[in-house]
């Protein structure tokens, strides 16, 4: 009998567990799957929260309904891998060996990482939040529910990130909040970010950008942060900036789970190095690490671990019959970008191609626009909700390619 | 790819004057670069960049900020005072590497 381990019941590794589950015998092959937290919680839409488009309700449900039968799914927090016994210990002494393992704990904020950030402060989800946590955007639509204006800074501290438009998306949907109740005018909203512009890819950039200046946000790029003074309401940059803010709402420093530290797994931000084809550790040739865990020159995101998992799937199943892994992951990524006011964009990219616009998934019909505000886009967004709980997690067919296509896509100049 | 005359050495180079061929870099060429962007090298300049060379040769991809830090012993604070505004792009430019991937 195998033992396939899988570490993490998020996105990933429960999609992992449903896909690959019909595919190998039971008789020969156990999986288990590790977590230490009961609750899935659907992480896109935090972002709706602080503004109380959702509920907390709407976005969590039991990790154990999504787990096919026939996986183990084990509870306890990870303390240490061992690569040389092939073994996993719990911080309760249990000792898991594992023939095959595949990493799949995510990437986290971790306010700690920076001066003045974190629950050690007084300020912390008083006028400085994170929109990443469930707290933290339940704290911030406590806060925003009774301010009556003043200035908001929107910060990234440090890339990589998850879903990295959730922090433009999150601006947008200030605005437009704001501007519904009839007070955007006694509001000052400021993007802060350590990239040069809006994003990291030229031609998105540029329309992103030009999207923050229709809506009067302000954009301060190349800013490094080096600490909060939260007794003065500064952000101050490396190089000696600083930035005042009423409200602050950041993006800590995303790190991986702090056993792939301890078990001299990761990079400094503990997430996993490996090959960005297939997802084999660049150390151990039985350690895998697949979605946000992985550090993969794409965005950490859950369609991108989607189409991971699709290509992963197939591999594995080559690759534990000692045959050649076929499938090459091209870093595909697919997020819907919410731009406020009932509108939402729409962008397709991987590890070569930056996004484009054009129409998606049909070439010249759509119904997505891509790079363009559209109401279809946004509601493309609402559904996906529907779609990850009902099709995703539990491995049903998605009627999208995990390959990029170029079809639909119209290449521009940068100018 | 096109090709530029750096410090007397032709070297190839991308669109944004990166240079793209390890191999052709030099010390040389790096005070030439640097003088590019207005930076003249001192012995803190150089450990910097010695790590980035060596660093990408072992790993295979430029270290961001963090790793120089916490790998090369060169303090964040410092990287910015070193290669102002930009230390990432900055410093890799001038060692002949590329520019940190961690923008994705």
């Amino acid at each position: 009998m195998k033992r396939l381990l899988v570490l993490g019941a998020g996105t990933a590794g429960t999609m992992v567990a449903n896909k690959l589950r019909p595919r190998l015998d039971e008789r020969d092959w156990k999986i288990t799957l590790v977590d230490q937290d009961e609750t899935h919680y659907y992480q896109p839409g935090f972002l709706f929260l602080p503004f109380g488009t959702y509920k907390r309700e709407e976005l969590e449900k039991p990790k154990r309904r999504f787990m096919p039968a026939g996986v183990e799914l084990i509870m306890g927090e990870i303390d240490l891998v061992d690569p040389e016994k092939n073994e996993v210990k719990l911080a309760d002494g249990t000792e898991l060996p594992y023939d095959y393992l595949i990493i799949a704990t995510g990437t986290h904020p971790t306010p700690e990482e920076t001066p003045g950030l974190g629950p050690d402060d007084d300020e912390w989800y008083k006028s400085v939040f994170d929109f990443y946590t469930i707290e933290g955007a339940e704290a911030l639509a406590e806060k925003l529910e009774t301010w009556e204006g003043g200035k908001l800074v929107v910060n990234i501290i440090e890339m990589p990130i998850k879903c990295p438009v959730a922090p433009l998306e999150f601006t947008f949907l200030a605005d437009s909040f704001f501007a519904e109740r009839g007070m955007r005018d006694s509001v000052e909203i400021e993007y802060v970010t350590p990239l040069p512009g809006a994003f990291t890819k030229p031609v998105a950039a540029r329309y992103l950008g030009d999207m923050l200046v229709d809506r009067k946000i302000g954009l301060e790029g190349d800013f490094f942060l080096e600490r909060v003074d939260t007794d003065n309401n500064q952000l101050v940059s490396y190089d000696e900036r600083e930035v005042d803010y009423d409200i602050l709402v950041t993006v800590p420093v995303n790190m991986g789970a702090e056993y792939i530290g301890r078990s001299g797994l990761g990079d400094e931000l503990r997430h996993v190095p490996v090959d960005k084809h297939n997802f084999l550790s660049t150390k151990h040739d039985n350690i895998f690490a697949i979605g946000d865990a992985a550090s993969l020159p794409t965005s950490k995101a859950g369609s991108v671990a989607h189409f991971a998992v699709d290509i992963f799937t197939e591999n594995f199943l080559d690759y534990i019959d000692d045959k050649p892994m076929r499938e090459k992951f091209d870093g595909h990524a697919n997020c819907f970008i919410e731009s406020g006011r009932g509108k939402g964009m729409l962008i397709d990219f991987n590890y070569d191609t930056e996004p484009l616009p054009g129409k998606y998934p049909l070439p010249g019909v759509g119904p997505f626009s891509l790079l363009q505000e559209t109401e279809a886009n946004h509601w493309g967004k609402l559904m996906f909700k529907w779609v990850y709980w009902n099709v995703l997690l539990e491995g049903r067919a998605m009627p999208i390619p995990a390959l990029m296509s170029m079809a639909g896509k119209i290449r521009e100049e940068v100018k | 790819m096109p090709t530029t005359t750096i410090a007397g050495a032709e070297v190839q180079v991308d669109e944004e004057g990166f240079m793209t061929a390890y191999d052709e870099w030099n010390e040389e060429i790096a005070k030439a670069l640097a003088g590019n962007i207005g930076i003249e090298l001192t012995d803190d300049h150089w450990q910097v960049i010695k790590f980035l060379r060596e660093d990408y040769q072992e790993q295979g991809e430029t270290p961001m900020l963090r790793r120089v830090s916490n790998v090369g012993g060169v303090p964040t604070k410092q990287l910015f005072q070193l290669f102002p505004k930009k230390p990432a792009k900055k410093m890799s430019y001038i060692a002949g590497v590329p520019k940190p991937q961690g923008c994705v």
